[in-house]
């Protein structure tokens, strides 16, 4: 009997609101070839709906059915997979939405927005994005609402679709918790990279650069016992051999060639815990130098690890690292020759500079190494604003412009070194980090990214030279916020970044309890109850055991009795019965009021105050249809005042 | 009586079969006193089409955030498909105490509406999108206040007509699942006989004297009209009927204040039924015209009156008139 009636103007204005709630991140994310038609289908739509009531005809919609589908395999080459078959959703609901005009394609509409909705959360899952998509469910239920029964105002159904997700929380929460995780995915999990900022494999003058403005969290590291100073703090990433004139990149064989490359420890080891987020890439982070590689996961020869599998999820892994060691004593003559590899034909100025310096020091590596140093210091300005360099891009930087950030310093270094004899290799990480005190933890963030160089000298190994910390010590000590100084865009400021790091704790915490929760973290479970590894019967059994009582109380909560209704004169004359009952006079539900002032009158021994109270009350129902509230008010007072007990005692004994 | 059921629909009979054997189960069906309080003994909750739709998809939904091990979509969808499926509660909430407390028609002729009006008491609570269906009427609404709602039925015979099981139903609050409850009250509506269409004149001076050929006076000439069975033969103006190729009779202005006697007997060769409606006509005609009128029907004699009351007396007894001997 389901009538197609039309919708009326709010109920489709509201289902139009939760259609584009849902479509709203994808857009955001989407490339514009794609969400920029599908915007204006929502215009198209807008426009067509208050020009009139007329269908959309189907030589319009038609086309556009089949002009999504060629756009996105034009863009993306098929049609399945996250990206593609995500674009496709928000297309396909959009068009839904153009030839909605009824109850039941509004309500496909709504439904199939939950969908579109989730699958945002595919691509990115922090917390405040979740936060905002679940809130945004709301405006779906308060669509749902309005379909059930039409209203001009849009606010109550918006304020009962909020209320229906409030009161659902426990119970989603609770399905959460116990609902069995997979422990293997059933079909392929996503393969599609997405850009995220992240150390690279590579680095060309410039490549940093949108790292070193991005302030989202790389890791976070908690240690076992006080960390190392700041200054020490070294988390080693990729370490880069290669140089081809404009880019240091990583020769593939040696990433895949664990070495064990010789590590002797001199002074104290350090223990900690590394969280990774998602970086789409395959680089682990360790403090310089790490003594293993966490399980499935490589140390090279350079000692950057690398994980077996691209890292996707939030990753937790336990290391031990010495920050007072030599590495490899002996150099490998392959690491020798790569490490004093130099693009033919590139930088004369440069060359010559190095060689001067060879010649002047005998050979001297540490003197060579000093002279370097002080060039950069006297002569170099630290900034994130580096002007673009040339096809000779260590000579332009080194003898024109001057100006850089790590990424100039160490590439331009270790060139130098390189030139003057010494091996050397670049490598990349991150550097410093924020002690989050009330979480006692230390988050590193992309904008900590940096480069430094390693030069091998005889008797000592590689040795770290961080040319930067020459020019900007504050970048070492402080961070790289404040190295950047005034040039710091506003996002930068002090104070942000305290706030920042103050509401990373609660990032931390979604990560560790919310995006990190697994089927084996969800066997534990059940430990305070003594089962100390739950199988999924099990869980099943608790989750069906919690949500039962919840929904109970539910149940409870609106099958309870509806308060008496009547009107406050009603209240009132209830109370007044129930003393009198107390007091001893008996009477049913069917007794009126001067049946009762009789029966008051032969039991309590002074009956007066209850026969005027009584008759007042008859007066107030029954002698106008509407009593003033201040009588009402006094006749309140006058019974609330009503004291029997004592006079029901007397009247006993006298009888 | 045995000829009807064979047009009764399939899922009717069944129902009613389901009736007779199952007493326990369709036992509020049964008439009951007024007023009747809906609790949880007697609301059924089942999802909708669109309950198990969005069903289907919270699978879907389930398993993708399974499979890709995405804990916040998985928290999204818990969190959707317990209010979706909380929604059951409010659900149960729009029917849960309401009362219905009382029920008043306002008679009307068979063949055409009886006007129900079910005046509810909503216990407290504003009740949204409720709807009511009964035979061959359905009717949506919301009750903010004690108030109420009309239902119009289809009367199909005279006597007295119940508006019988009413089904009291809400999607409320999102669709997902429709919650309803059987109502039978005890309550009737009298539904008058069916008027016949374009009846003769009002008989004159009852009975006998309709037969009686009667001038002068007052009675003047007022119109012709089609001939219809039973027009006393004198009253046709055979003059123009051969001019308009059709029996046309004579109509007469009967002057107030002239008594008429309304007698079934009078009304030979007519059906019993035909004459009910006849006379209910004829009750209706007089009262317009402010002609006292008596009504004799074979068990019942009421004297000569006029007025609300009387013409309702009048229908009354017609409307209850036993049906035909045979």
């Amino acid at each position: 009997m389901k009538s197609p009636l039309p919708l009326t103007q709010p109920q489709f204005r509201l289902t139009a609101a939760a259609v584009f709630v849902a479509v709203l991140p994808h857009l955001l994310r989407l490339p514009w070839l794609i969400s920029l038609p599908v915007l204006v289908l929502f215009a198209l739509r807008w426009l067509q709906r208050r020009r009139g009531r007329a269908r959309m005809p189907a030589w319009i919609k038609l086309p556009l059915v089949l002009f999504f589908p060629i756009l996105i395999i034009f863009h993306y080459g098929n049609l399945f997979g996250r990206e593609p078959g995500s674009a496709l959703a928000c297309a396909m609901l959009a068009l839904k939405l153009m030839e909605t005009e009824n109850r039941r394609d509004a309500r496909t509409a709504i439904c199939f927005s939950a969908f579109v909705l989730m699958s945002a959360l595919l691509f990115d899952n922090g917390l405040w994005i979740t936060v905002l998509l679940c809130t945004a469910l709301a405006v779906l239920f308060a669509a749902l609402r309005a379909l059930e029964s039409p209203r001009t105002t849009l606010l109550p159904d918006l304020r009962s679709g909020a209320l229906a997700l409030a009161g659902a929380l426990p119970l989603a929460v609770c399905v959460f918790v116990f609902f069995p995780r997979l422990g293997s995915p059933l079909w392929g999990a996503p393969n599609d990279t997405t850009a995220r900022t992240g150390l690279g494999d590579r680095m060309a003058p410039g490549t940093m650069q949108e790292l070193l403005i991005d302030d989202s969290p790389a890791f976070r590291v908690v240690f076992d016992n006080a960390p190392p100073p700041r200054d020490k703090l070294y988390w080693r990433g990729p370490v880069l051999w290669q140089f081809d004139g404009s880019a240091w990149t990583r020769p593939e064989w040696l990433a895949s060639a664990p070495g064990d490359g010789e590590v002797r420890v001199r002074g104290a080891r350090v223990g900690y815990q590394v969280t990774l987020e998602p970086s789409e890439r395959r680089w682990l982070l360790a403090l310089d130098v790490p003594l293993f590689a966490p399980e499935g996961a490589v140390r090279g020869a350079d000692m950057s690890l690398v994980s077996r599998t691209r890292v996707d999820d939030p990753t937790r892994y336990r290391m031990v690292s010495a920050p007072d060691y030599v590495l490899e004593p002996v150099l490998d003559p392959q690491h020798r020759r790569l490490a004093l590899q130099l693009p033919p034909g590139y930088d004369p100025q440069t060359r010559a500079l190095a060689q001067r310096w060879r010649d002047e020091f005998h050979g001297n590596a540490n003197l060579v190494i000093r002279a370097a140093l002080d060039m950069i210091r006297d002569q170099f300005t630290y900034t994130l604003n580096a002007p673009l360099l040339g096809r000779d891009s260590i000579d332009d930087f080194l003898f024109d412009t001057k100006r850089g950030f790590c990424e100039h310093f160490s590439s331009a270094f270790t060139f130098l070194m390189r030139a003057a004899g010494i091996p050397a290799r670049v490598v990349t990480g991150y550097q410093g980090g924020y002690f989050n005190k009330l979480g006692n933890y230390w988050v590193v963030r992309q904008s900590d990214a940096h480069a430094w160089s390693e030069v091998w000298l005889e008797g000592r190994g590689w040795v770290r030279v961080d040319p930067t910390a020459a020019v900007s010590p504050q970048r070492v000590q402080i961070g790289s916020g404040a190295a950047a100084g005034a040039s710091a865009p506003w996002y930068q400021a002090d104070w942000l970044m305290e706030l920042r790091n103050r509401v990373d704790l609660v990032n931390r915490f979604w990560n560790d309890a919310i995006v990190q929760f697994n089927a084996l973290r969800q066997q534990s479970l059940l430990t305070p109850f003594g089962v100390a590894k739950a199988d999924y019967p099990q869980l099943m059994l608790a989750m069906i055991a919690a949500g039962s009582l919840l929904l109970g109380l539910l149940a409870w909560w609106v099958m309870r009795a509806p308060k008496a209704t009547g009107d406050a004169l009603d209240a009132i004359y209830a109370k007044l019965r129930r003393k009198l009952a107390r007091a001893g006079v008996t009477h049913d539900p069917a007794t009126g009021p001067l049946t009762l002032g009789q029966h008051a009158s032969a039991r309590l021994a002074a009956p007066q105050a209850v026969q005027r109270l009584l008759e007042d009350y008859v007066g107030l129902r029954y002698a106008c249809a509407l009593p003033a509230p201040e009588r009402i008010q006094t006749f309140t007072r006058a019974v609330a005042a009503l004291r029997l007990s004592a006079a029901t005692q007397t009247a006993r004994q006298s009888s | 009586m045995n000829a009807g059921t064979a047009t009764v629909p399939l899922k009717t009979r069944l129902f009613e079969y389901a009736e007779r054997r199952l007493p326990a189960l369709t036992r509020l069906k049964r008439v009951e006193p007024l007023p009747i309080r809906l609790d949880r003994h007697r609301i059924y909750v089942l999802p909708t089409r669109f309950g198990l739709m969005l069903s289907a998809l919270l699978l879907v939904m389930l398993l993708g955030a399974l499979n890709y091990n995405n804990n916040p979509a998985l928290l999204l969808t818990c969190l959707f498909a317990a209010a979706a499926y909380q929604s059951v509660f409010a659900a149960f909430a729009t029917l849960n105490h309401l009362q219905i407390a009382a029920l008043r028609a306002e008679p009307g002729h068979a063949g055409g509406d009886l006007e129900f009006f079910i005046h509810f008491h909503i216990a407290a609570r504003p009740r949204r999108s409720l709807r009511l269906r009964a035979e061959g009427a359905e009717i949506a609404f919301d009750l903010d206040h004690d108030g109420a709602v009309a239902l119009r039925i289809p009367a199909p015979r005279r006597g007295w007509l119940r508006p019988g099981r009413v089904h009291l139903c809400s999607e409320y609050p999102f669709g997902l699942f429709e919650v309803w409850s059987w109502i039978n009250p005890d309550f009737a509506a009298l539904a008058y006989p069916r008027l016949e269409v374009n009846p003769p004149p009002l008989p004159r001076h009852g009975a006998q004297a309709q037969w009686e050929i009667e001038r002068g006076g007052g009675d003047e000439l007022a119109a012709l009209r089609s001939y219809q069975t039973g027009d006393p033969p004198r009253n046709i103006a055979w003059k123009a009927s051969a001019r308009r190729d059709e029996l046309l009779v004579k109509e007469f202005e009967t002057p107030r204040g002239h008594e008429v006697t309304l007698d079934y007997a009078a009304l030979r060769g007519l059906a019993h039924e035909d004459r009910i409606s006849r006379l209910a006509a004829w009750v209706c005609m007089a009262e317009s015209r402010r002609v006292p009128y008596a009504l004799l029907l074979p068990q019942t004699r009421l004297d000569t009156g006029l007025g609300a009351e009387h013409r309702h007396a009048c229908l009354r007894a017609l409307a209850l008139a036993p049906g035909a001997a045979s």
